[in-house]
């Protein structure tokens, strides 16, 4: 029990997170296995999962390192085909499906992390604004990259050509009769065989939670935040601002990549306009209304304003205009000085609760 | 008191929508005799007695394409509302919004699978096509859509089919039909290069104009961001000495190539594919400059037979617009799942995998041909694409006329 009540209280709101996770994967998934779930809803679980891992990296960047990211969707966007080109290449080396998929979601990883390591070097060495508009832009580049690009396997290899011209077809990589095309510029990536599982997207949020949870709670992440809080501060006591920042960064890309190969791989085929502006600006909104820095909001956030649209399909036409009117009830609705004050004092009463029972179990 | 106020209206407002919505749904489907109270759970059992087949249609009813998605499920309504007014066979259809995205697109189809679909009709659109075929595969749905037009769409499945021309077929078919009328010509190709249709035509356009010995002068690429100025484009084709442009685009940037090459006093032919179809109904644009442009495509609305006029007066009466051939494909598709079902003597009470193969079968069997508003005598192969003869038209004072 005195364990219990030295525990420090960011350590027990990460365990609080971590045992939630596990607890609501578990009611699921045994109501999965047992089939009580509706087609929809299961249909809903792994791009839960990608959207609470790319929620949970995008908080990394914009709550506790404070830069503003518009691109999270273009690292999404580069893990997806990198991990689609990886696990459907090496279909005939690596025949068990689950391997092939973390291989996917490492390869994913991995390439996102360049592409984070490559917009980082030049832009957090800057102050203000600029890491926003250059994400924004490297959103768009990612888009228009992958339009042009024409992928295919065959017995030889990968076979990889950059059509920038716009005039050369899949034709163009001479492949032999085994051939597969995996991604064939504007119309994307066809064919996919469908790896991705619930467990598997569990087991990526919990190492996105175990990730970004370390980073936050360790001594990496206390610069970051006083980095966030006073840059000059920081500087003078010698800390590298580039180097931490670049930290959170990459982390976040990774992370970001390593959801995008779980996405892609759910569906039978990916073109690259859907990770967008508008993914990514939704991905903030997961954030922004979960609350930022707070970690357990983004799983949260994310879950629910997922679900949300998919069960307003009840409203038909008026699916979005409901959607955008109950994210507004929402702001108001947490900023509401009433509701707080409400919340505010539900907190001190489980807290007293909380160190009335402690001090009880201390005294035993 | 005021941010209250603000909140009890907003809230009223959501209901509102929310009675609205309510109505649209699901507009002439009330008389069927299953409530809508039982969507998620109700066994198929259920309609057994009744002998109701759950026809599910998916396309994007709201977002940027919605045009052709609710084209096509207003026009499978139209079929479905006729074959029940027919006695016999009964339809119960819903159509689910996928806003062109295929995760969406995929919940889309989940969500009619829970309502207990046994058939259906979409994806409208490639892209979320390709990822429900292999949800659909996987679930053996027999699907069959309207306006997908890829090959990847029906590729290596097998209860997948097409109404619609594939792409290839389109960009074959456009330079067959050059190569046959009007073998001389210099082409100039203006196309979206970020857009999978658009590319996929000219892919095989070119490649066969090649065979065919077509001289293709000059090709010209745009994308979504950059469709609202063709006048690099434009000129660059009258420079090549182009007398006839091949459009392989839909026909919103088709309509800003005709008058920004009207306006550099550029008179080529102008040559479009099934996307073109729509010229005429662009607001804002001067239709006298689409006078004498040609396209490819499978329905005419100022056709003059009896079922292409019949279809046209009910759904202006119902929409109040003319339709496009997104809507004569959603109505074929209802009826060649009608015709089907009545040659393969297919019955509700049977599984909807049995009910898969029996459609299969009988889509691929010799005998089955379906005539309808987007063709006479459509039959498939066992690779799901359409086989039907395509109808090139010339615009002729605003209206579509054989040349």
């Amino acid at each position: 029990m005195k364990r219990l009540k030295d525990v420090k209280g960011t350590t027990k709101v990460d365990f609080a997170t971590y045992l939630g996770v596990t607890i609501a994967f578990l009611i699921v998934y045994a109501l999965q296995l047992d089939g009580r779930l509706t087609n929809s809803v299961e249909s809903w679980l792994v791009p839960i999962c990608c959207f609470i891992v790319m929620a949970v990296s995008l908080n990394l960047v914009v709550g506790i390192s404070g830069e503003l990211s518009l691109g999270h969707a273009g690292f999404m966007s580069v893990g997806a085909f990198s991990g689609i080109t990886a696990a459907m290449s090496l279909s005939s080396a690596i025949p068990l499906a689950p391997v092939r998929l973390v291989v996917g979601i490492v390869v994913g990883a991995l390439c996102a992390a360049v592409a984070g390591v490559v917009v980082g070097v030049p832009v957090l060495r800057l102050r203000g604004d600029y890491l926003a508009i250059v994400t924004l832009a490297f959103g768009q580049i990612i888009k228009d990259l992958i339009n042009c690009l024409l992928v295919g396997y065959d017995s030889k290899g990968l076979h990889i050509i950059f059509n920038v011209s716009g005039l050369r077809s899949i034709s163009d990589l001479h492949m032999d009769d085994t051939g597969v095309a995996i991604i064939k510029g504007a119309q994307g990536a066809t064919g996919v065989t469908k790896l991705a599982s619930f467990p598997a997207g569990y087991i990526l949020v919990m190492v996105t939670l175990v990730v970004v949870l370390h980073i936050i709670r360790s001594r990496t992440g206390r610069a970051i935040m006083s980095i966030r809080d006073n840059r000059i501060a920081a500087e003078s006591v010698g800390i590298n601002v580039t180097k931490y920042k670049m930290i959170a960064f990459v982390t976040s890309a990774a992370l970001a990549g390593a959801a995008g190969a779980l996405y892609g791989l759910n569906y039978g085929g990916l073109v690259s306009s859907r990770f967008d502006f508008n993914t990514s600006i939704l991905v903030l909104v997961y954030v922004v209304l979960g609350g930022l820095g707070n970690i357990w909001g983004s799983v949260i956030g994310a879950t629910v304003l997922y679900i949300l649209p998919e069960a307003l399909r009840d409203f038909a036409d008026y699916r979005m205009l409901v959607y955008a009117i109950v994210l507004i009830l929402v702001m108001i609705a947490t900023n509401n000085p009433t509701i707080k004050t409400l919340f505010g004092k539900l907190t001190a009463l489980v807290k007293r609760r909380g160190s009335a029972a402690a001090a009880k179990g201390g005294a035993q | 008191m005021k941010k209250y106020l603000a909140l009890l209206l907003a809230l009223a407002m959501v209901f509102a929508l929310a009675a609205c919505g309510g109505d649209n749904a699901e507009p002439p489907a009330t008389d069927a005799p299953e409530g809508d109270a039982t969507v998620t759970d109700a066994p198929v059992a259920e309609n057994t007695e009744a002998g109701v087949f759950k026809i599910g249609g998916i396309g994007p009813l709201t977002g940027d394409a919605a045009i052709y998605g609710t084209a096509a499920m207003n026009g499978a309504q139209i079929a479905v509302d006729e074959i029940n007014a027919l006695g016999g066979i009964q339809f119960e259809f819903q159509a689910q919004d996928d806003v062109s995205v295929a995760e969406t697109s995929v919940n889309a189809y989940n969500t009619l699978k829970d309502w207990g679909m046994q058939a259906l009709i979409g994806p409208v659109t490639t892209g979320p096509a390709i990822s429900v075929s292999a949800e659909a595969y996987n679930d053996r749905i027999f699907a069959l859509t309207p306006s997908a037009s890829s090959a990847d769409v029906t590729a290596d499945k097998d209860n997948m089919f097409q109404m619609c021309f594939t792409d290839p077929n389109q960009g074959v078919s456009a330079a067959d039909y050059m190569a046959e009328n009007m073998p001389d010509v210099k082409i100039a190709i203006i196309y979206r290069n970020d857009d999978a249709y658009s590319q996929g035509i000219r892919d095989t356009f070119v490649s066969e104009a090649e065979s065919k010995g077509l001289s293709v002068v000059y090709e010209g690429t745009f994308t979504q961001d950059t469709q609202t100025d063709f006048s690099v484009q434009v000129a660059a084709a009258q420079a090549a000495g182009a007398d006839m442009v091949f459009l392989p685009i839909y026909y919103t940037p088709a309509s800003v190539i005709l008058t920004q090459a009207n306006a550099i006093g550029y008179a080529p032919t102008f040559f479009g594919v099934d996307g073109m179809d729509g010229i005429l109904t662009v607001e804002g644009f001067d239709t006298s400059l689409a006078e004498g442009v040609m396209l490819l495509t499978p329905f005419s609305a100022t056709l003059s037979d009896e079922l292409t006029v019949n279809f046209v007066t009910e759904y202006e009466s119902r929409h109040g617009e003319t339709p496009n051939q997104f809507a004569a494909d959603g109505y074929d598709c209802v009826y060649a799942i009608y015709n089907a079902i009545q040659a393969g003597n297919i019955t509700p009470d049977m599984s909807t995998a049995d009910i898969c193969d029996a459609l299969i079968d009988t889509f691929t069997s010799d005998s089955f041909s379906v005539s309808g508003l987007t063709g006479q005598g459509m039959t498939w192969g066992s690779n799901g694409e359409v086989s039907k003869a395509p109808m090139a038209f010339v615009i002729q004072d605003g209206v579509y006329v054989l040349p």
